[in-house]
């Protein structure tokens, strides 16, 4: 138990740094993925075929490569980003092709009535999406994006091969201890992730029941 | 809800109105993409001689990459058998009827989905050398893909078993079988292939996650590129760095793409096969041409 209080300081700045990234990370995946869902069933075909391409391709991307694309790729244009921003960038434009996703199937829950509806009322696209539809399909789509947070938290892992000092990259730094301490070490990251994930899974399960419109 | 019932049927001004944003988000992906080329061709990396090293064998480029391409499927290949056959055992396991079965394989499987799967290959690779036991980066690599994967393929094949209709199980109990028997030929193959699609789903994402072996230093593709650029720099600079990671990159998203349509395919196949066997009450008479077509009835 000493080794894991002469550690706490690392550990503790680990798991903030951790925090932090997942918050960043995935704040910014919910504001690009809904952009990017509001896109794709726009009636303007560019956005749709750039969200489109946008999101078939992270998909396929492994979030390595996106993150060496960022760490290593970007200085070739001249941009040249710091390893935490650049870490939340990497994770949040992975994760916003999958927040689109989650909320393209949570407009599809929405009945077509509602959008013909407010069509009738003489709304525009914008207002038909912005205060009709996708009010209604965010609902839909929380368990989905619960999700999407969940594996997102556990994806923030990478960057620890990215040189930013979160919660895994801290076994590294402590991967010289003693063998009985290596299972505190573990013990200690395991529960960091939990911390964070299974709050947010109850969370999600209560907002789910609390906001969920009945059909 | 498909995309058209959001607007309503252009009329001429609406028609205008979309041209003009037609444009206007035309212009604006354009300038995106323009940019990028611009500081590309600022930097001169679209000369074609810096691209040309990719395909030309005295470099020794090809091959490099080609040997990471390798290694890449390798470890993803081994660790898809594995985690698909442990996957299996476990999803079955946890179906058990015996608790003390139950509870430690429920415990195994909840623990391996809850952590991150860099936390298990860095537990294998950085903390089983404090107990002796010292792995390869490839061994470490499989292993997590391995330990991770199977936990998630036990709650796909699970899910898949506990939706095949009670009347299945019943009806070969009714028949004498016993509980393996139940298991291995009633229940498993209807569930396996009602899960397909998830199953083929879950395989890319472990090949996606193969890149992981980046980090721990195992050379597939990413590693292999990366290896290229720091063999490459001291002698010319860093003239080929962003064509590797290019090349590097693009072969990954290629072979996800591959493997997503494969998915899709089985998917759609797959649902063919279930209407095929009559699910569809307004269907009347099932069709039983494409039932025999397919050579075997689908799961009711």
């Amino acid at each position: 138990m000493d080794f894991l209080a002469d550690n706490a300081s690392l550990l503790w700045r680990a798991f903030l740094t951790t925090l932090s990234l997942s918050l960043l990370a995935g704040l910014l995946a919910l504001v690009l993925g809904t952009l990017l869902a509001a896109f794709r069933v726009s009636p303007i075909p560019p956005l749709r075929g750039a969200a489109t391409f946008y999101v078939e391709l992270l998909r396929n991307t492994p979030l390595t490569v996106v993150f060496f694309f960022i760490i290593f790729g970007l200085p070739q244009i001249d941009l040249i980003m710091p390893f935490f921003p650049g870490a939340v960038a990497a994770v949040a434009l992975y994760t916003a092709a999958f927040v689109c996703e989650a909320i393209r199937s949570g407009i599809n829950t929405v009945p077509p009535g509602q959008a013909e509806a407010a069509r009738a009322l003489g709304m525009t696209f914008p207002q038909t999406l912005g205060q009709v539809v996708l009010p209604q399909a965010v609902r839909a789509a929380i368990p989905p994006l619960g999700n999407v947070w969940i594996a997102m938290v556990k994806n923030t892992s990478i960057a620890a091969g990215f040189a930013v000092t979160e919660l895994t990259a801290s076994m590294q730094r402590l991967s010289n201890a003693q063998a009985d301490q290596l299972v505190l070490v573990l013990l200690a990251v395991v529960v960091g992730y939990c911390v964070i994930t299974v709050p947010s899974a109850w969370v999600v399960h209560r907002l789910e029941r609390k906001v969920a419109v009945l059909r | 809800m498909s995309a058209p019932v959001l607007f309503d049927v252009p009329g001429p001004r609406a028609k205008a109105r979309i041209r003009l944003w037609t444009a206007v988000g035309a212009l604006l992906v354009l300038a995106v993409v323009a940019v990028v080329l611009w500081r590309l061709a600022g930097n001169g990396q679209l000369e074609g001689q810096r691209w040309s090293v990719l395909f030309d064998p005295n470099s020794g480029v090809p091959q490099a990459l080609w040997d990471g391409l390798l290694s890449t499927l390798k470890v993803a290949a081994l660790g898809m058998v594995l985690a698909t056959a442990l996957g299996l055992l476990l999803a079955v396991g946890r179906l058990s009827d015996h608790r003390w079965v139950r509870l430690p394989v429920s415990a195994v499987v909840e623990f391996f989905r809850a952590v991150p799967l860099l936390v298990v290959i860095f537990t294998l690779f950085f903390f089983l050398p404090g107990f002796g036991i010292r792995l390869s980066a490839y061994q470490a690599l499989v292993g997590g893909l391995t330990l991770y994967n199977m936990a998630v393929l036990a709650e796909i094949f699970r899910a898949g078993i506990l939706s095949i209709d009670r009347g299945q199980r019943e009806a070969a109990y009714a028949l004498g079988l016993r509980k393996t028997q139940v298991m291995t030929s009633v229940l498993l193959p209807q569930a396996v292939r009602r899960m397909l699609p998830v199953l083929i789903a879950q395989l890319v994402v472990l090949l996606k996650d193969s890149s992981l072996g980046f980090i721990i230093g195992y050379f597939e593709l990413l590693r292999q590129a990366r290896s290229l650029v720091e063999f490459f720099t001291p002698r010319f600079g860093s003239e080929y760095t962003f064509q590797l990671y290019v090349a590097a990159g693009l072969v990954y998203v290629l072979l996800n793409v591959l493997l997503s349509q494969l998915a899709r395919y089985v998917e759609r196949r797959t649902r063919r096969n279930t209407r095929a066997g009559g699910k569809a009450p307004d269907a009347g008479v099932p069709d039983v041409a494409s039932v025999v077509d397919d050579g075997r009835a689908a799961p009711l």
